[in-house]
């Protein structure tokens, strides 16, 4: 497949900063919820809907869509910000009701809550098993649409995510794609200091699986990576996207203490929209 | 007299008994179901053959999965195939799913709502010499307070098919309890089947029995012996040899002689004494095979009449059936209700019907607690 172009990736980029935008105004209203990882994985969930995922709003029961699984439900945020950016719900519900009592924006996603929700997911573990039985039945009856699913990188602690992988290996999933958001942070600090995980690719291949490493934030590798796991065959796929915790946002890089809290309204809001908006002080304009 | 209009096994207390294990009710239906419905898939966790999953991999050996020892991953496997559209059925033993796989019950299959039947397997203290970790003695109580969950016990092999296609028919989550013993048949396949119903297998105003599962039949030849049944007598004391008196081996009563050395306390005189000391009695008993949902109507009529229940259970008293029927009398028509079942202590290895014994869950001991009742 022929690598996106120039252009695409810019309009890819312009379209994630708004979403990020979104999401931090998302955060601010609903007064609950996680950052770093919403933040560090906007690049990817632009990337997928707005590029590799076959999909339509118009048609969210398609029974060729592709799937998407959330297994780390708790970056649910970016998930309901691109959601609505791509058309599946009006963009005021999203900015204005995210974990409110009657939302369809549950904390942690609801498979009723909107399409394309296939899942719930909250405790860690839960969705690759899912996503893998999913795969399973679809490669059953021979389905050609493929199965993607997220996971964060901490949640690798969860035995049960183990025996998803190996089941996936075992069963030469060849229609599922794992994207790890290898952003090396969890709640109780960063991911090599509570529960080293390295090598994952070690671990991976020794599941059966095919490894890429990428760059979580660049469009291209995304873009790149995704395309190879569709045409790779014998083996099911895992991308480790290596993310930055908070990126966009100064204050919350590489910051793990930003893993489970939204920021405030008022100064941490401002800050926050103006390194977005501001590409981090690259960009000038009178406003700022 | 049992309840004619159940159309219920014939052969009860006679030397022609039948004795089949629950597991193969389901097994056999099972396959059955695979054929009728070819979105029905299995998966199992390294049990196949003691779940008897056996069968549907021989029917149908490309939707039967194994899933190696992995329960979470069992129950979210299902759930997956279940949101694709399967209709899948996952079997283990009920101490390890539900048990290991409680989080992914609850969150992937209840709270996704996702249409996942699953199996647990030998249920109940009676598994034997396995010992305390193999035998589930909390799964009715773990299962039931699942919201949008649909708890089944069947009480023999017949009961075990006809819940297994209910299941299988039903959209949303079941859990389906099944035992490991041969236990006697007491329905047909002509007896009816209706989740949410629960089945007067003898109608009776001194007392109300409420039942799940196999020991249905200990509470039914309860009843029968003080009714008067010498049929129903015989049996029962056939189980137990006078141990001062050589008494020849009888293979005609499904629960052997053999079974029957490994009762501790039970002989025929102590067990006649007990009954002339009760006296005659004209006992309710009512069979769920449907804990949740529950027929609280068919449990308040009948307390109405009699005023006084006992439940029992090869489970915790804690938690499954009596807490079920607790609850519900509780708010249509208080009653005392006297518990039996495990009596709130794990299990330990032993033979089957040894290990009812011990732990007062047999006829002779139901006769025991009315008569001190």
């Amino acid at each position: 497949m022929k690598s996106i172009s120039d252009a695409k990736v810019q309009s890819l980029e312009s379209k994630a900063q708004l979403i990020r935008q979104d999401l931090i105004n998302m955060l601010v209203e609903a007064g609950s919820g996680h950052s770093a990882g919403p933040l560090g994985m906007a690049d990817v969930f632009t990337a997928l809907y707005f590029h590799i995922l076959n999909h339509d709003p118009k048609k969210p029961n398609d029974p060729k869509r592709d799937r998407l699984f959330l297994s780390n439900g708790h970056i649910a945020p970016i998930w309901y910000t691109t959601l609505a950016h791509a058309g599946y719900l009006p963009r005021k519900e999203m900015l204005t009701t995210l974990r409110k009592l009657g939302t369809r924006l549950q904390g942690h996603p609801h498979k009723k809550g909107l399409p394309p929700i296939e899942n719930p997911a909250g405790p860690l573990g839960q969705g690759i098993s899912q996503a893998v039985g999913y795969a399973l039945a679809a490669q059953m009856d021979g389905a050609k649409f493929e199965t993607y699913c997220l996971m964060g990188d901490g949640e690798l602690n969860e035995g049960q995510v183990w025996e998803a992988f190996m089941f996936a290996g075992n069963n030469r999933l060849h229609n599922l794609t794992v994207i790890i958001d290898r952003n090396n942070i969890q709640i109780d600090g960063d991911t090599e200091n509570i529960m080293p995980l390295d090598s994952l690719r070690d671990k991976f291949e020794a599941f059966k699986f095919h490894v890429i490493d990428i760059d979580g934030h660049n469009m291209r590798d995304i873009s790149d990576a995704c395309n190879q796991a569709r045409a790779i065959y014998e083996k099911p796929v895992c991308i480790l996207a290596h993310t930055i915790p908070g990126k966009g946002v100064g204050y919350m890089e590489f910051d793990y203490t930003w893993h489970g809290k939204p920021p405030k309204p008022g100064r941490e809001q401002d800050i926050a929209l103006c390194d977005l908006r501001t590409l981090g002080g690259a960009l000038c304009s009178e406003h700022e | 007299m049992l309840n004619k209009k159940l159309k219920l096994n014939t052969k009860l207390f006679t030397a022609k008994e039948e004795y089949i294990p629950t597991r193969n009710g389901f097994g056999e239906a099972l396959a059955e179901a695979g054929k009728k419905d070819e979105r029905v898939v299995a998966l199992c966790a390294d049990l196949t053959e003691s779940t008897r999953m056996h069968h549907f991999r021989e029917a149908f050996p490309d939707r039967f999965i194994e899933v190696g020892v992995a329960e979470q991953n069992l129950v979210g496997l299902a759930a997956g195939m279940a949101e694709y559209g399967k209709i899948p059925f996952c079997a283990s033993y009920a101490t390890f799913s539900p048990g290991r796989s409680w989080d992914q019950i609850r969150v992937s299959v209840a709270y996704g709502e996702n249409n996942v039947k699953i199996v647990g397997a030998h249920a109940g203290i009676s598994v034997g010499p396995d010992g305390a970790t193999h035998q589930a003695l909390e799964d009715i109580s773990l299962m039931r307070v699942l919201p949008n969950m649909t708890v089944l016990a069947p009480c023999d092999a017949h009961q075990a098919r006809a819940a297994t296609l209910a299941a299988a028919k039903m959209n949303g989550p079941v859990y389906l309890r099944l035992t490991r013993e041969k236990t006697p048949v007491m329905t047909t396949a002509k007896t009816s089947f209706k989740i949410g119903k629960a089945q007067v297998m003898r109608e009776g105003n001194d007392l109300t029995m409420v039942a799940s599962g196999p020991l249905l039949y200990e509470a039914l030849l309860a009843a029968e012996i003080l009714a008067g049944n010498k049929k129903a007598l015989q049996t029962l004391l056939a189980r137990y040899p006078d141990i001062s008196k050589n008494v020849k081996k009888s293979k005609q009563h499904g629960h052997s002689m053999e079974r029957a050395k490994e009762t501790i306390q039970w002989t025929p005189s102590k067990i006649e004494k007990l009954v002339k000391q009760i006296g005659t009695r004209n006992i309710e008993v009512i069979n769920i095979h449907s804990i949740k949902p529950l027929d609280h109507a068919t449990l308040k009529k009948s307390a109405k009449k009699t005023g006084l229940a006992m439940t029992i259970e090869e489970h915790q008293i804690h938690g499954g059936l009596r807490a079920a029927v607790a609850e519900s009398l509780s708010l249509h028509h208080p009653t005392k209700i006297i518990p039996i079942g495990m009596p709130d202590s794990f299990g330990e290895s032993g033979k089957p019907m040894e290990l009812l014994e011990k732990y007062g869950m047999t006829t002779p001991w139901i006769l025991n607690t009315l008569a001190h009742a």
